[in-house]
């Protein structure tokens, strides 16, 4: 077989193919409910109803997206340049650990919130800047050192835990110490359990939406990730390009930390994120790298998280199905945006 | 330092070293023959993880220890025909591919095994691999005990790289494969199909690295834990850049690895060990392959056409 591009793609393959995987994970997870003995329509049904069928749970469905929709930020700029920041997770983390560092009492008000954040973003930038300098330096490839980062990274995390930062009132248990009040995001409705932290997601998402289509840098990203050896050619500085991109990825995974830190949890454990950088990388491509994708796709990944736990409470089906049913979704996704452009042709 | 030196002239030390290495070698081999086609598997972690799981269950739910060896294989080139469909005829992103395969098989396998054990909290155990002493060999000091008294799929893993090292330069199969990630338009041109060879190579590799995977379960630890490939897969990556797409090196590669994983672990038990945070040499192994990466950067002959997909007829 053989892909033939289609010149000018119809509204119904453009449209058709999308709709098909969604149809298809919608499909597997019937399946996965059935193999777990379970009736499919009464699970998807518990799925649907536990992200969005209350107030509480469409509230819960906001807060989970909201550091999904800062990963799923930092990869669509990073992948857009074909910059593979696998590292999201531990940039996370960096952004957190600066939110409870700078948090904690050691500046006062009321600049702490504006000063955490910068600072949160430039140190996630520096831990992506590592990988990037060694790629474009030496040309050491990105996707290993980053993930290999993930996991020094939580380590890190787990010896300040249990060292420089650990709350003395813990009773043992690895968090730190808890932010003072005005670290804190206030929440944007008084009475309703929702931060600030999503609302600085969908600003963050409509700055990098610009950035992506109204800026020269924007160009200059789609360019390199387009063709790196084009890009050269006409004159691009693609390292500089790639420093940027990783510069602005690194900045945005580290404010899911902050965020996560300030507004929802008020200190560093462990268990922050449950993956929130690798399924990032799922928000991101559902989104097709497009900033304001990002938003929906989050929205779509949050809600199947928050309404698989909802369901596997009510159901004897595990709450695992929800990574399986996005990991499957992302699979589905990237062959139906093809097929959308491609045809594919015998011979 | 006489520490150092105790622990370095063990012979337990360095069975550890070789019991360490023999999952990371069946891996990074199977990696090693995917990206000799041109193919990068990223899909290596979470293969690995499907293998540890599959080869468990199969076990213990009754089946020998080698059945269980060849459903965690089977299990693999599964997910490695998916990796390949993906990737090779379709020509989608690898790196996506590879993650969104690591994911799957990850959160298959942690789905399932809550399916089988709903409320399971103590991980139950299997009779694993016992240890196979070769006569007269495993007599040897030293060397004896580390090389000859290990079991029986670490023998196999030292078996796998030599085979595949042989096939790889000996035989013609062995330059098809290589020319094909070299230079594919030159093997179809020799009448050969391009997307069979690469598709055969990741199913193969991936079948290599749920072994790997297995090994994991059904001869160190003999219980299947959630987090317990913990990120052997992306180091069986770097040890591919390490040994410069080379078997022999790629081996080599992975005992230094495990020599050094052993050695941190010993370390933590010395009085220098006690001086410094844990968490400073579960970090090491990370660092190590950082390390390596960097090392190996200038001088890796990195297949021309690793990560290019082919589509027959494009210029």
């Amino acid at each position: 077989m053989r892909l033939e591009p289609i010149a000018n793609p119809s509204l119904a393959r453009r449209i058709g193919f999308p709709a098909a995987a969604l149809g298809a994970t919608i499909v597997t997870a019937s399946l996965l409910a059935m193999i777990a003995g379970a009736d499919p329509f009464k699970i998807l049904g518990l799925i649907v109803k536990g992200a969005a069928g209350s107030k509480f749970a469409a509230l819960e469905t906001l807060n989970r997206a909201t550091p999904l929709i800062f990963t799923g930020l930092a990869i669509a700029v990073a992948f857009r340049a074909k910059l593979w920041n696998i590292g999201a997770e531990a940039q996370l983390y960096a952004g957190a650990i600066v939110a409870v560092l700078l948090g904690t009492g050691a500046i006062g008000s009321p600049f702490v919130l504006p000063v955490t954040a910068i600072a949160a973003m430039l140190v996630g930038a520096l831990v992506l800047l590592g990988p990037v300098l060694l790629k474009t330096r030496l040309g050491v490839d990105e996707v290993v050192t980053t993930l290999l980062l993930n996991f020094i990274m939580l380590l890190f995390v787990s010896y300040l835990l249990e060292g420089p930062l650990k709350d003395p009132m813990g009773m043992g248990w690895p968090k730190s110490t808890a932010l003072v009040k005005e670290a804190r995001l206030p929440r944007i409705v008084d009475g309703l359990r929702l931060h600030w932290g999503f609302g600085l997601a969908l600003i963050a998402a409509c700055i990098v939406w610009v950035i992506q289509k109204r800026t020269t840098l924007g160009f200059e990203m789609r360019a390199v990730g387009a063709n790196q050896g084009a890009a050269r050619f006409a004159g691009m500085p693609v390292n500089t390009v790639l420093i940027q991109s990783a510069l602005l990825s690194g900045g945005l995974a580290a404010l899911a930390g902050w965020s996560e830190v300030a507004g929802l949890k008020g200190h560093l454990s462990l268990d922050l994120s449950p993956g929130f950088g690798y399924s990032g990388i799922i928000v991101a491509m559902l989104a097709m790298l497009n900033a304001l994708g990002v938003i929906i796709a989050a929205l779509f990944v949050a809600g199947i998280f928050v309404g698989s736990d909802s369901m596997s409470r009510a159901a004897d089906v595990p709450t695992y199905i929800a990574d399986m049913l996005l990991a499957l979704s992302l699979l589905f996704m990237v062959l139906a945006v093809l097929l959308a452009r491609f045809r594919v042709v015998r011979g | 330092m006489s520490e150092l030196f105790d622990i370095l002239v063990s012979a337990g030390f360095w069975a550890a070293v070789i019991r360490i290495a023999s999952p990371l070698i069946f891996a990074t081999i199977g990696e090693l023959i995917c990206e000799r086609a041109g193919v990068l598997n990223l899909g290596i972690e979470g293969i690995m993880v499907i293998g540890a799981f599959t080869g468990w269950l199969a076990v213990y739910q009754g089946m020998p220890l080698w059945a269980g060896v060849g459903v965690a294989m089977g299990a693999g080139m599964l997910f490695g025909l998916l990796h390949a469909t993906l990737t090779v005829p379709f020509g989608l992103s690898q790196h996506v591919v590879g993650l969104g395969i690591t994911l799957l098989a990850t959160s298959t396998s942690s789905f399932a095994y809550r399916l089988v054990l709903p409320e399971v909290t103590s991980p139950p155990k299997i009779e694993p691999f016992q240890p196979l002493p070769i006569p007269f060999l495993s007599d040897i000091p030293v060397l004896g005990e580390a090389l000859f008294s290990q079991t029986a799929l670490t023998y196999l893993a030292f078996g796998v790289a030599i085979l595949v090292a042989w096939v790889l330069f000996r035989t013609p199969l062995g330059l098809a494969l290589r020319a094909t990630g070299e230079n594919p338009s030159a093997v179809e041109a020799q009448g050969l199909s391009v997307t069979g060879i690469r598709m055969g190579a990741v199913i193969l590799g991936s079948g290599l690295m749920a072994v790997g995977g297995a090994f994991l379960t059904l001869s160190a630890f003999s219980s299947f834990y959630f987090e317990m490939v913990n990120g052997r897969g992306w180091i069986c990556v770097a040890l591919v850049v390490f040994g410069a797409w080379r078997p022999g090196k790629a081996v080599l590669g992975a005992i230094l690895f495990a020599a050094f994983d052993a050695l941190q672990i010993r370390l933590q038990q010395t009085p220098i060990g006690a001086l410094l945070p844990y968490q400073i040499f579960l970090m090491a192994p990370y660092f190590m392959s950082i390390l390596a990466l960097i090392l190996m950067s200038r001088r890796a002959e990195v297949p021309a056409s690793l990560m290019v997909p082919y589509n027959k007829g494009e210029r």
